[in-house]
Parts: structure tokens; C-alpha cells; sequence
């Protein structure tokens, strides 16, 4: 396919949890994945499926059991974490997000913080425009809509300027403006930085409007990722059929 | 009322002992209370539920009982008494009372912050830590967010040890001009029937704790609400 190696390839990637129930349980087995550069990658898959656990290691939120994960140029995995530098490359957007008790636009201001970065004002105004909060930049935190928290979440993501956006489904529970909004800034993003997206989703129609890839999961392991067009319209694996059909059920 | 106003040299003396005693103390307890604290409600290691046990008989001891072990423990015959290290204070003094009120002030201001720091959501250490926060930037953050509890345990501690009477009497012994503090006075006052010189100084105390609240409400700020 194209020349230039992807962002991240995961090669025998596995996680495992442990619980007092159902003891030691294998929730991701990812054998061969790579996330291109530049993309939208959508990843969608019933509840309990490991989306969720699969952009906790993106992340690098947990280590991985076993396997590698390649990321720019460097191999990761259970024993050797990526420096805080290479982490601070990837950031995620969570589908509850957790604002701090300040203002909004300490908020967006938190990640340069972390990172020694003072006197951006322009850059959170900036930043707080693109999700169409500038006029709240000064209003404390807990007093936002879902919505707008959600924007606060996206916008505190986007200033930090990651290579990769993780997006866990970040409009569930939202009305047709917010998703729209957000949408539409997930988007741009990707257009004019060039952000790698990968987004998970319940939403078939918003895999549709957004992806440039899909990839399926079950069981915690990757049935099929191809392209959209061929994942929508031409699948290989009846599952996939299934699942885009709305047959699946979660 | 005009014995507080009037400037009372050994009045004076009595509340700055009092200040810098249960200040010294307080600085200690929270010094270590305050990471104590936020240890115990963010890690999970082994003996966990038996420290927090023990915090929380400590939150709920009697301080005179406190005061009896340090008294124990300093005399002369005592396990670190009789040593005569130069770092273990010798009883009836300033520094024997700080010891005393630092064992009353730190489970209370250890507990109050664990508890603190359990109410924060516990998706906000990852989400902090998506931001690329730092393991010391993520404990940070909680703090932060939890400051209005944590402010709060401090204000306990040294609720706790300004007001109290059992252990300084015993370790400091209510010596005039040396170890005599608010609340012993007021106890020696009122045995000797100077009950305007006692409640004089039971107004004083009572000032204290009011002027240092005040002040607490103003720094915990805009969270509080
Ligand atoms: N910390 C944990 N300890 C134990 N089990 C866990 C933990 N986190 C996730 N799991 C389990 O791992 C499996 C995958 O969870 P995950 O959250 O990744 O699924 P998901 O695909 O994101 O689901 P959903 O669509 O409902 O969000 C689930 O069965 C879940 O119960
Ligand atoms: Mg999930």
C-alpha cells in the first residue's frame, strides 16, 4: 500500500484483565493492525468488544500484556513505556469528559501547562473559537451543558497540537448541534493539521460521515479493517455485512 | 474585655506560645498528613486497610491519652528519655508539647485529606494523565481539585490541637511563662476562681479560631460555594 510507514502498528498486542467473577480474561488480541498517518480511523465493534481498552494503550493510559506497538520509530510494549515526550504526542478525548473546577479557559490551558507552556492566550482563545465557546472562556468550568463540556474536552485535546487524536465515542448522549459541531471540528482538524484521528463510535452513519478507515472489533480481536468505501459497501467478512445491516446487536 | 485589650505582657506571652505551638505542630502534621493522606487514597498496597484503620482510631483518640504515651515516652526513665538524644525533647518544654500536638494533628489531617481525595472522580487521573501529565502532575491535579477538602483537613488539625488541653497539660505541665498556653490558663484561672481572667482567655481562643476560619473560607475562594 502507500510507502511511508504508518503512525502505529500493533503486532500480537494482547491485554488481559483479571476479575474476581470470571478470573483472568483476555479482552484484547490485536494479531496485525497499523493506523496510517493523517487518517480518520474509525473503530467500531458491540459494547465490551475493547474499543475502549484498545485507545487506553494508543494512550499508553496502561501497558499492554504482551506484544509490540510501534510508534514513531520506536517499539513499546509491556516492559518499555514511551518517554512522556513521545507520549505527550497523543492525546484523548473520553466520551464523560472530567473538566478541573476552574475556568473554562484554565481548562484548555491545562495540557500547555503540564508541558512548561505559559502566555497563550491567543492559542486558547484560538482554540475555544474553533468549538464555538470563545464567549465562555471565563465561566467556571462546572457550569456547562454536556455539550459544551464536551467542546471544553475537545478543545483542551486540539491545542496541545497531537500527532494522534483519540476520540472515545465523543458525541454519545449529545444533540444533533453539539455532534454537529464536533463533527465538524474532529474534521478540520484532520484536514488542516494533517491530526491523525482514530474515533470510536456506536454511530454507523457517523463511521460513514467521518472515516477514511474502518476497523471492526469482536471479542477484542480486529475482524476486519479496509477502507471505508469497501468496509461499507463491498465487506469481506459476513460479520461486517452484519454489522453495518444494524444486524448486530449491542 | 479590658484585660484583652489591655496588653498584658504574660497574656501576650500565653497566646503566642499558643500560636506557636499548635502552629509548629500544625506545619508538621500537614507537611506529612497531606502526602499520608493522598498516598492512602490513591495507591493500592499492601497493609492499606490496616494504616487507614489506624488513621482513623488516631482521628478519634483521646488527646490526653496521646499526651500520656508522649509523657512515657520522654520522662527520663522513659524508652527515648532515658537516651538523652539531643533530638528528643525533654518534657515540660515548648518542643515536648509541638510532639504531642504533631501525634494529635496528623491522623486528622490525614484522614480528612484521604477522604478528600477519594471525592474527586477517579477518571480524572486519567484524563489528566491523556493530557500528558506526569505521575507527580496527576497526583497534583487531584489535590488541587480536591483542595476545598484538603483545606479543610488542615483546619480540623488545628481545631484539634488549639483547642486542647489533656496532652499539654500533661507533657508541658502548665509552667507560667514557659509552657502555659491558652487552654491550660483558662483551666488554672477558673480553678483559682478568676473567672473574668478565664473567660478573657477563652474569648481570645475562640478569636483565633474565627480570625483562622475566616481566613480559610477567603483561600479555599471560588470552589467554595
Ligand atoms: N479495568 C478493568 N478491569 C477488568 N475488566 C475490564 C477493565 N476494563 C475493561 N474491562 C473489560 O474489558 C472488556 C472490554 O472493555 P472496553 O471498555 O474496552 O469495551 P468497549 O468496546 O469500549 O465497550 P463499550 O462500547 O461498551 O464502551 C469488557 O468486558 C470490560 O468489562
Ligand atoms: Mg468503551
Amino acid at each position: 500500500m502507500s510507502s511511508t510507514p504508518p503512525l502505529y502498528r500493533l503486532c500480537g498486542v494482547t491485554r488481559r484483565y483479571t476479575s474476581a467473577q470470571s478470573g483472568m480474561r483476555t479482552v484484547l488480541n490485536i494479531r496485525d493492525l497499523s493506523i496510517p498517518h493523517g487518517q480518520i480511523m474509525v473503530l467500531v465493534g458491540p459494547s465490551g468488544a475493547g474499543k475502549s481498552t484498545l485507545l487506553r494503550l494508543l494512550n499508553w493510559l496502561e501497558p499492554p500484556d504482551d506484544g509490540e506497538i510501534h510508534f514513531e520509530g520506536g517499539i513499546y510494549g509491556a516492559q518499555r513505556e514511551p518517554p512522556l515526550a513521545l507520549r505527550r504526542r497523543v492525546t484523548t478525548v473520553f466520551q464523560r469528559p472530567v473538566l478541573l473546577q476552574r475556568s473554562v479557559a484554565e481548562n484548555v490551558a491545562y495540557g500547555l501547562r503540564l508541558r512548561g507552556q505559559a502566555h497563550a492566550d491567543a492559542r486558547i482563545a484560538q482554540a475555544l473559537a474553533a468549538v464555538g465557546l470563545d464567549t465562555m472562556a471565563h465561566q467556571p468550568a462546572r457550569t456547562l451543558s454536556g455539550g459544551e463540556a464536551q467542546r471544553v474536552a475537545l478543545a483542551r485535546a486540539m491545542i496541545l497540537e497531537p500527532t494522534a487524536l483519540l476520540l472515545d465515542e465523543p458525541t454519545a448522549n449529545l444533540d444533533p448541534y453539539n455532534v454537529g459541531v464536533i463533527e465538524q471540528t474532529v474534521r478540520r482538524l484532520n484536514e488542516t493539521q494533517g491530526t491523525t484521528i482514530v474515533l470510536v463510535t456506536h454511530n454507523v452513519f457517523q463511521a460513514q460521515r467521518l472515516a477514511h478507515r474502518v476497523a471492526l472489533l469482536l471479542d477484542g480481536q480486529v475482524v476486519e479493517e479496509a477502507d471505508a468505501e469497501t468496509f461499507f459497501h463491498a465487506p469481506r467478512d459476513t460479520r461486517t455485512s452484519a454489522f453495518v445491516r444494524g444486524e448486530m446487536v449491542y | 474585655m479590658q484585660l484583652i485589650f489591655s496588653g498584658d505582657a504574660a497574656l501576650a506571652e500565653i497566646v503566642w506560645l499558643s500560636l506557636r505551638v499548635s502552629g509548629i505542630a500544625l506545619f508538621i502534621s500537614t507537611l506529612a498528613g497531606i502526602p499520608a493522606g493522598a498516598l492512602l487514597a490513591l495507591k493500592r498496597f499492601r497493609g492499606r486497610r490496616f494504616v487507614v484503620t489506624l488513621i482513623y482510631t488516631g482521628m478519634a483518640f483521646p488527646p490526653v491519652v496521646i499526651g500520656l504515651f508522649v509523657y512515657i515516652f520522654l520522662s527520663r526513665s522513659g524508652v527515648l528519655g532515658g537516651l538523652n538524644w539531643w533530638w528528643v525533647p525533654s518534657l515540660f518544654t515548648p518542643a515536648a508539647m509541638i510532639v504531642a500536638q504533631t501525634i494529635i494533628a496528623f491522623p486528622l489531617v490525614a484522614g480528612f485529606t484521604m477522604a478528600a481525595v477519594m471525592g474527586v472522580d477517579p477518571s480524572l487521573r486519567v484524563q489528566v494523565r491523556a493530557l500528558g501529565a506526569s505521575p507527580w502532575q496527576s497526583t497534583w491535579a487531584i489535590l488541587e481539585e480536591a483542595r476545598t477538602g484538603v483545606i479543610a483537613a488542615v483546619v480540623a488539625g488545628f481545631g484539634g490541637i488549639i483547642s486542647e488541653v489533656g496532652a499539654v497539660m500533661l507533657v508541658g505541665g502548665n509552667i507560667q511563662g514557659r509552657t502555659r498556653v491558652l487552654t491550660t490558663a483558662i483551666v488554672l484561672e477558673t480553678n483559682k476562681g478568676n473567672f473574668s481572667m478565664a473567660l478573657a482567655l477563652g474569648i481570645i481562643l475562640i478569636g483565633i479560631a474565627f480570625v483562622t476560619n475566616f481566613f480559610v473560607l477567603r483561600l479555599q475562594g471560588r470552589t467554595f460555594e
